[in-house]
């Protein structure tokens, strides 16, 4: 439904950006909230998502719904076919070397907790070093605690260089020692916008012989991925984040380390053979993925990779960088707001606090002028407090957001600061 | 702006929140307890000093949003001289106008808080102050979060 035939829904500002017609392609954006036209910048926390990838989801239900792996019959082997066919096509998202390397979790968060768990447990031992950095959101940084403590290892950060957020690289080779056993991080900060240097970090890792680990949740649908070229051991990311469903992520792992390591949960599906007292395992990816998988989020999830990719993920990187640039500098003229992160070399994820407005009345003003914003700690509560801070309001970019919606944003937030300052 | 937003941000929060009374900590204090929002990262500590059982004094410090540092500000000059049933039964009536809007009988500066049963995710803002003081009250330091509680 074209967003103009919608009642009581005045149009957004006229854009000239290319990207306004993609807008057409999510049915979210057409609405009105509290009488004004959506704007969305709440994208890191999860995507709007495509009609295509919402009618994969009608459509495998309506038509193919049958369990896995299991049956012979023809809808289970047409949902076998669609499952697979799904994780071949994630593994070619990230050109990653088979689709044995792709494991289908429920998101980031259990990504990287099944490599703590399984990798974590098997190979960890006391004077091992885990190394993380400071800008890690709660998701890469609570597992490592918890198998830490299980394991005797210590944990280790790399610094963030203050409110441009950059990796403290200076640092990184007195942390990266041959104690360490994984170095952790993100490919881009939820918080920062930060964009890591993830090959570079892959390469110092190799060189002390450490394993690397990259949260991708808001790199992967943003820009090209490539876990061979960056270097990767393992590699996690969520669907809902890239136009996907929720419920469904990846972990990438190299098939030589899957195949060492011991099974995250036991159950159906994951083993070769089951006796009373003991049992085999399948290869990977079976090994991991015990019980009914989330077959019908993995289809839609392989329809969300066509999408992103018919718009071209450099073409995303490159608009999602400029919406970032533009929100950067824009923001930068508003009295008492200190934005985190870099100013130019930046993802389209823009945080800031104002000096007399506390982010969550930034964000309940902004909903009043129908922007959606996100205001908290973001799940980095370490990174926030090293920082002074104890909150801030985000916008986050994404295909469907247009140059026009920032000029929205900054005169909502003009009126934020006058109504605070005049109290 | 639209009046729900008005009736939230009425002249007694915004004057709290930027003029807080009895903030900071408060010397002599024989009761503390400090209030964690888990989900948003506000925190509040609240300090008593209880003579008998009379709250002899009472004072605040924290971070969050106007909502909940406006009403830690104006709970304490309400607590101040109370004892802990009637604390008790004023944060029932708070609790009441904060969930239904039904502004109280006497004419009162809480009455203020009744716009934020408009917005559902702030109950827990305006609330939490209000729990730190009743663990403090009955002597339990431990964390009050509002993830215990049903708002």
């Amino acid at each position: 439904m074209p967003p103009s035939t919608l009642p009581g829904s005045p149009p957004l500002p006229a854009s000239a950006s290319p990207w306004a017609a993609v807008r057409a392609d999510f049915p979210t954006l057409h609405q009105t909230v509290n009488g004004r036209p959506l704007i969305y910048l709440d994208s890191g926390a999860t995507a709007q998502k495509p009609q295509v990838v919402i009618d994969a989801l009608s459509r495998f239900y309506e038509r193919d719904n049958a369990n896995v792996h299991r049956g012979l019959h023809a809808l289970s082997m047409r949902a076998t076919d669609g499952y697979e066919g799904a994780r071949a096509r994630v593994a070619r998202f990230i050109h990653a070397a088979a689709p044995e390397e792709i494991i289908f979790t429920r998101g980031t968060t259990e990504s990287i907790n099944l490599v703590a768990a399984s990798w974590g447990a098997a190979n960890l031992r006391s004077g091992d070093v885990i190394l993380l950095t400071e800008m890690e959101h709660h998701s890469n940084l609570v597992p490592w605690q918890l198998i830490a403590q299980r394991t005797g290892a210590t944990l280790r950060y790399v610094p963030v260089t203050g409110d441009e957020g950059l990796l403290d690289l200076a640092a990184l080779d007195q942390l990266l020692t041959s104690e360490v056993k994984l170095f952790a991080f993100t490919h881009v900060s939820n918080t920062l916008g930060t964009v890591n240097p993830v090959a570079d970090l892959c390469a110092r890792a190799r060189r002390v012989g450490a394993l690397t680990l990259i949260d991708a949740a808001q790199s992967a649908g943003h820009m090209l991925l490539d876990v061979q070229a960056i270097g990767c051991d393992f590699l996690a990311f969520s669907g809902h984040k890239m136009a996907g469903p929720t419920g469904i992520g990846v972990l990438y792992g190299r098939r030589a380390l899957l195949d060492a390591m011991p099974p995250y949960q036991g159950g159906g599906g994951m083993i070769a053979n089951v006796d009373f007292f003991a049992s085999r395992w399948k290869p990977s990816p079976e090994r991991f993925e015990a019980g009914t998988p989330n077959f019908a989020d993995a289809i839609a999830l392989g329809v969300a990779c066509d999408y992103l990719d018919g718009l071209g993920r450099p073409a995303i990187e490159a608009h999602d960088r400029q919406l970032g640039r533009q929100a950067h500098a824009a923001l930068r003229s508003l009295p008492g707001i200190r934005i985190l992160g870099p100013a130019s070399d930046r993802s389209g994820v823009v945080s800031f606090a104002l000096r007399d407005v506390h982010a969550h009345d930034v964000v309940t003003f902004a909903d009043e002028d129908g922007i959606a914003l996100r205001g908290g700690h973001h799940c980095n509560q370490p990174l926030m407090r090293k920082l002074g801070l104890t909150s801030t309001a985000r916008a986050s970019f994404y295909v469907y957001n247009t140059p026009e919606e920032i000029d929205v944003l900054v005169a909502s937030l003009r009126r934020i600061i006058k109504f605070f300052g005049a109290a | 702006m639209s009046s729900d937003l008005t009736e939230l941000y009425q002249q007694v929060i915004l004057d709290h929140n930027r003029r807080p009374r009895n903030r900071g900590r408060l010397p002599h204090a024989n009761r503390s307890a400090h209030g964690d929002n888990p989900s948003c990262g506000d925190q509040c500590n609240v300090y008593l000093r209880l003579e008998g059982d009379r709250i002899a004094d009472i004072s605040f410090d924290g971070s969050g949003c106007a909502i909940s540092q406006a009403s830690a500000s104006l709970m304490t000059t309400q607590l101040k001289g109370k004892t802990a049933p009637e604390a008790e039964s004023l944060y029932r009536q708070f609790h009441e106008i904060v969930t239904t809007g039904r502004e109280p009988e006497e004419i009162s500066d809480v009455a203020a808080f009744a716009g934020v049963h408009a917005f559902p995710a702030r109950i827990k803002c305006a609330t939490l102050g209000w729990h730190a003081a009743l663990n403090a009250l009955k002597g339990d330091p431990s964390s009050a979060t509002t993830e215990s509680h049903l708002d």
